[in-house]
């Protein structure tokens, strides 16, 4: 009990800093103007505002988690790396068109 | 990292199969339809530059981590990704000159099989879906922060990689939320390549698109020796309205437990993505580790532990990004200061022309 009272202590400072972080990440959104609308994939991962495209959201909802979109997507591979990510991502083939119709229209 | 753990493989018959497997691979890959207009395959991943100085002691790996993606027909799919990289670090310890060696692993050589909506069954060497971290995050163009978290060994072991069969899809998928579930079985193995551990388990997670919130957990058996259990539990929040990523996992293993937090902002409020401060994205993780009791051998810390890392990237365009970080250790056996330092470039591309 003594160490993980020892580690705790050790944590206090980075919780506190985590905690101040999120607390100004959200003040800074809060006052910040929302940009409506982003149409490149690359720029789409950093919209503020809900999109009302369904390939878009579901490409920020489900691939944009992790990682980057790419800047430059060949449609002659945008059928490949959708089926990657179907299998990496669990998407549905709903989300799989929606996505694939996004990104190579 | 995962790969300096490999051991010297056994002589075994694994090699001649490994060897005859890995050829299997590019036949399918090379058979492929090359004709279907948006399913041409690619090569993809990375090439990256690591530095990294630890108590004192640098050392460096270039590294390349090619991704290769096949589709066969409308249900099949053949994926891979390898890793290739050179480890240098100085002969006499923290002196001297640098001594390299080269590492090779195969992460993942896979064939998918879309069963159903709900179903994609996998078979060969997939990356072990134990939390979230291995399947997710260990691809030098994604990650964060050049270490991975302290507790990653629990549930991953041996090596990261199973050889066997997976299954896995969502159960529900709406628009307010996804039920996922994976479970898998692995082989023993001691192939050169093809390193794995007797195992099984499972992961499950709910993830709700609405709030970008995510609750999984995540469970697996190591049947090879002493018999173990692992478990862990993640959460992730990615809010909609600004770019901020938070990330958490706890695992439970045999000896030790531990967890991790980290958040990553990216500027990108500040005058759009592509400004000089919108590419900019501070990064900071906690993580303790809690030893329960001695285990050789498990890679976790051997003492209680207690990690924090603040980390410095900037995307640079054309897909170059430059990860910095600053770790302090703070454990009984002796603290240390990590300084990681990495330059990677993602590519990606149509393996031949195909048609437009």
């Amino acid at each position: 009990m003594k160490n993980v009272r020892s580690a705790w202590k050790y944590s206090t400072l980075p919780l506190a800093v985590l905690s101040l972080g999120s607390l100004l990440t959200w003040a800074q959104a809060s006052s910040s103007p929302q940009d409506a609308k982003q149409t490149s994939p690359a720029s789409a991962q950093h919209a503020v505002a809900a999109t009302t495209n369904p390939g878009e959201r579901a490409f920020r909802a489900n691939c944009g988690r992790c990682h980057n979109p790419p800047e430059q997507l060949s449609p002659r591979i945008a059928g490949t790396v959708l089926r990657h990510m179907r299998e990496r991502a669990l998407l549905s083939p709903q989300e799989e068109r929606d996505i694939l119709k996004y990104l190579a229209p | 990292m995962r790969s300096i753990k490999s051991a010297t493989p056994k002589q075994t018959l694994f090699p001649r199969l490994a060897i005859a497997f890995r050829l299997a691979g590019f036949v399918l890959l090379l058979s492929g339809h090359a004709s279907w207009a948006q399913y041409v395959p690619i090569v993809s991943g990375a090439v990256g530059f690591l530095d990294s100085t630890n108590t004192g002691v640098n050392f460096f790996q270039p590294v390349v981590a090619p991704v290769v993606v096949a589709p066969l027909g409308k249900h099949f799919l053949a994926e891979s990704r390898f890793d290739l990289r050179g480890f240098y670090a100085p002969k006499n310890g923290n002196s001297g000159p640098y001594e390299g060696t080269f590492i090779g692993s195969t992460q993942y050589l896979q064939l998918d099989y879309f069963a159903t909506d709900k179903l994609t069954v996998t078979g060969g060497r997939f990356l072990t879906p134990f939390g979230t971290y291995n399947e997710r995050l260990t691809a030098i163009w994604i990650q964060k922060l050049q270490d991975a978290p302290l507790i990653f060994p629990i549930g991953t072991r041996t090596t990261g990689s199973s050889d066997g069969g997976m299954i896995r899809g969502s159960l529900v998928a709406t628009p307010t939320i996804h039920i996922n579930y994976i479970g898998y079985f692995s082989a023993s193995s001691t192939a050169a390549q093809f390193q794995a551990g007797r195992a099984t388990g499972y992961r499950f997670d709910a993830y709700f698109p609405g709030k970008r919130v995510e609750i999984g957990t995540s469970y697996a058996r190591f049947l090879q020796g002493t018999h173990n259990n692992s478990s862990g539990a993640h959460f992730w929040w990615q809010p909609w309205r600004f770019p901020l990523e938070v990330r958490s996992e706890y695992a439970h293993g045999a000896h030790a437990q531990g967890y991790w937090i980290e958040s990553a902002y990216r500027l990108s409020q500040w005058k759009g993505p592509d400004s000089i401060f919108g590419r900019l994205e501070p990064v900071f993780r906690m993580q303790q580790t809690f030893r329960d009791s001695p285990g050789p051998g498990d890679g976790l810390p051997a003492a209680n532990t207690n990690q924090v890392d603040f980390g410095l990237d900037y995307h640079l365009p054309h897909e170059v990004r430059l990860n910095t970080s600053y770790s302090r250790k703070l454990t009984s056996t002796g603290n240390a200061n990590i300084w990681d330092f990495s330059l990677t470039y993602r590519f990606l591309f149509p393996m031949w022309r195909g048609h437009s």
